[in-house]
């Protein structure tokens, strides 16, 4: 019987020879995650269980990166809730801001060498599908499946059907992974993926760097997905030696592929050549318009950063284009690299220098102003251009406020001009 | 296990941003969330409802964010159920940790207006529109699941199982 990637991933981990699509299963866990968000109800949960311990200290990852550095006092006492359980536990991938492991969850977890391929990874946190990218099964849980999984180590799931993106040929100039995935998003809608893993395929693949992938992956989420995945091929492995080297040569890896006969609900074949430039206008990601398609949007503020564009390729990217530009008058740019490593690294190359010679506050890391937590808060009516995730009502702020996503090059641009812009205006 | 109360119809895609938004998400007690339950979408919402109330939606209710506290706020606020043709993965998980009610019914959701009164049987899964005298088919909760929802949530459950076998 024929499987897809996520279907071997998953029958692995549940000791079982074969899954199908529908089978409720339970599965052993390589790694488990919890942010500022959604650890503090799950150590509610996790003290009413009367659990004596977590089932791996080093299996559990807690990252406060959603409202700190601390917004005020309730976030802070969240947040000290939070590091007690982890001194209490010993947790030993609980990072503190400042601290050269700390970071945005998705950013750092890959950084720091705890992603390898063919593990299955829960996290209270719908992004946590970004880890798909190294060739894992990952998905986003609430608290309380949080709470459990730090008990026993395992957690039950219902076997999903797949989607098969056949990616063909190469991204243009110019074009990102994020343009892909909100072109992807624009075809299907926010749940044309509704309970089903997405998994890429195809000669596209080898074209799309490591940072790509995580992009794509960690939005899986925004067509409904259960997970995003990609094979395992050699951009994979090089990622692995330079971030994870030591699980790398101890082998603790898996590399799984779908079988040549998988049983895909579907096939859509994606030509990279024709993704254009795309923008999601409010207030669903699915409503994806190609730059230039659409009448002149004056906008109040950019934010380049998140979880799904806060690595050093978009921080490279980012400063390539501002570079010699300043940010329009009047409006706000805000830049956000993903972790302390994406920092220093920004700073080596002397990155930061340019943001801030192009007008851009360059802000500590945190998820803030993309879930409309803080630093970075709209204002009824203003319009922001952002390389985050989502762009709900009230997504970063006042509910009257709209989001507009993009990639890395629309929003530089778009920052400059003081307009929703394409990079080729940048030099115009 | 049956319900009774009037209905909040709402679209498509209600997100979980809109059901609590993140700005309130500092933090987790129950109470607290359901005073701003709904209200960037429905600012009445939190004034109107009463225990018993049902929210009826479109597809993909609860896309979004894993919050708990989006079920959370909703269950606190009173609603004994949601009916929406489909449901967003991880609020579906989520809603039945938390022991809050939901059925899948694409034919009640298009059948049934703002302000309906409703009767639900969680036992044989049927939908009763008070206002309209129709009644519809869902699927009825497996065994397991009712006791969840009876059991106030995963936790109370486990619990009470634990409970029965000391």
């Amino acid at each position: 019987m024929s499987m897809t990637m996520t279907q071997k991933i998953l029958a692995a981990h549940a000791g079982l020879d074969h899954v199908s699509a529908g089978q409720l299963i339970e599965a052993k866990l390589d790694l488990v995650l919890g942010n500022d968000v959604t650890t503090p109800p799950a150590i509610k949960v996790f003290e009413e269980t009367g659990a004596a311990d977590v089932f791996d200290k080093a299996k559990v990852a807690l990252v406060p990166d959603h409202f700190t550095p601390n917004k005020d006092i309730k976030s802070a006492e969240h947040c000290a809730r939070m590091r007690t359980f982890a001194r209490r536990f010993d947790i030993e991938n609980y990072y503190e801001q400042g601290e050269a492991t700390f970071g945005i969850e998705h950013v750092v977890l890959p950084e720091n060498g705890l992603v390898m391929p063919g593990y299955v990874i829960i996290g209270a946190d719908s992004h946590t599908c970004t880890y798909g990218a190294l060739g894992a099964f990952a998905t986003g849980v609430g608290s309380t499946d949080l709470a459990c999984a730090m008990v026993v180590g395992q957690t039950w799931f219902r076997v999903p059907e797949a989607i098969n993106f056949k990616l063909v040929g190469k991204l243009n100039p110019g074009i990102t992974g994020k343009d892909l995935i909100l072109h992807i998003i624009g075809m299907i809608g926010v749940d044309g993926a509704l309970y089903q893993s997405m998994e890429f395929t195809g000669d596209g693949v080898a074209t799309l760097p490591m940072s790509d992938r995580l992009t794509i992956c960690n939005m899986a989420i925004e067509a409904g997905g259960k997970n995003g995945i990609f094979p395992v091929d050699e951009i994979t492995l090089d990622y692995l030696k330079n971030f994870a080297p030591e699980r790398f040569d101890r082998g603790e890896y898996t590399v799984f592929a779908a079988d040549e006969d998988a049983e895909y609900v579907r096939t859509i074949e994606v030509d990279l050549a024709k993704v254009p430039l795309t923008v999601a206008f409010p207030h669903l990601p699915e409503n994806a318009r190609e730059i230039g398609s659409f009448e002149r949007v004056d906008i109040d503020q950019v934010v380049i950063g998140s979880c799904t564009n806060g690595r050093i390729e978009d921080m490279r990217l980012a400063a390539e284009l501002l570079k010699g530009h300043k940010v329009s008058k009047g409006l706000r740019l805000i830049v956000i690299p993903g972790s302390q490593r994406v920092y220093r690294e920004c700073l080596r190359e002397g990155l930061i220098e340019v943001f801030v010679d192009a007008g851009a506050a360059v802000s500590a890391r945190t998820c803030g102003p993309c879930l409309g937590g803080h630093m970075g808060i709209l204002a009824a009516g203003e319009r922001c251009v952002a390389t985050t995730n989502r762009n709900f009502v009230g997504r970063m702020g006042h509910p009257k406020s709209e989001v507009y996503l993009a990639g890395v090059p629309v929003a530089c641009a778009s920052a400059v001009k003081g307009y929703i812009a394409g990079p080729a205006e940048l030099d115009a | 296990m049956k319900a009774k109360g009037k209905v909040f119809k709402y679209g498509a895609n209600v997100d979980t941003d809109v059901i609590i938004p993140a700005r309130y998400l500092n933090t987790a007690e129950p109470a607290e969330l359901a005073a701003h339950c709904m209200e960037d979408i429905d600012k009445d919402f939190v004034s109107r409802v009463e225990p018993g109330d049902m929210i009826v939606a479109g597809p993909n209710f609860g896309c979004g964010s894993s919050r708990e506290h989006a079920p959370v706020a909703i269950k606190a606020s009173g609603v004994s159920c949601v009916i929406a043709p489909s449901f967003a993965r991880i609020f579906y998980r989520n809603a039945i940790n938390m022991g809050l009610a939901i059925m899948e019914c694409p034919e009640a959701v298009e059948a049934i207006s703002d302000g309906d009164k409703l009767e639900v049987d969680f036992d044989t899964g049927v939908i009763f529109n008070e206002t309209t005298g129709k009644r519809f088919q869902a699927e009825p909760f497996p065994e397991f699941i009712k006791k969840i929802i009876e059991s106030d949530g995963l936790v109370g459950y486990i619990s009470r199982k634990k409970e029965q076998t000391q």
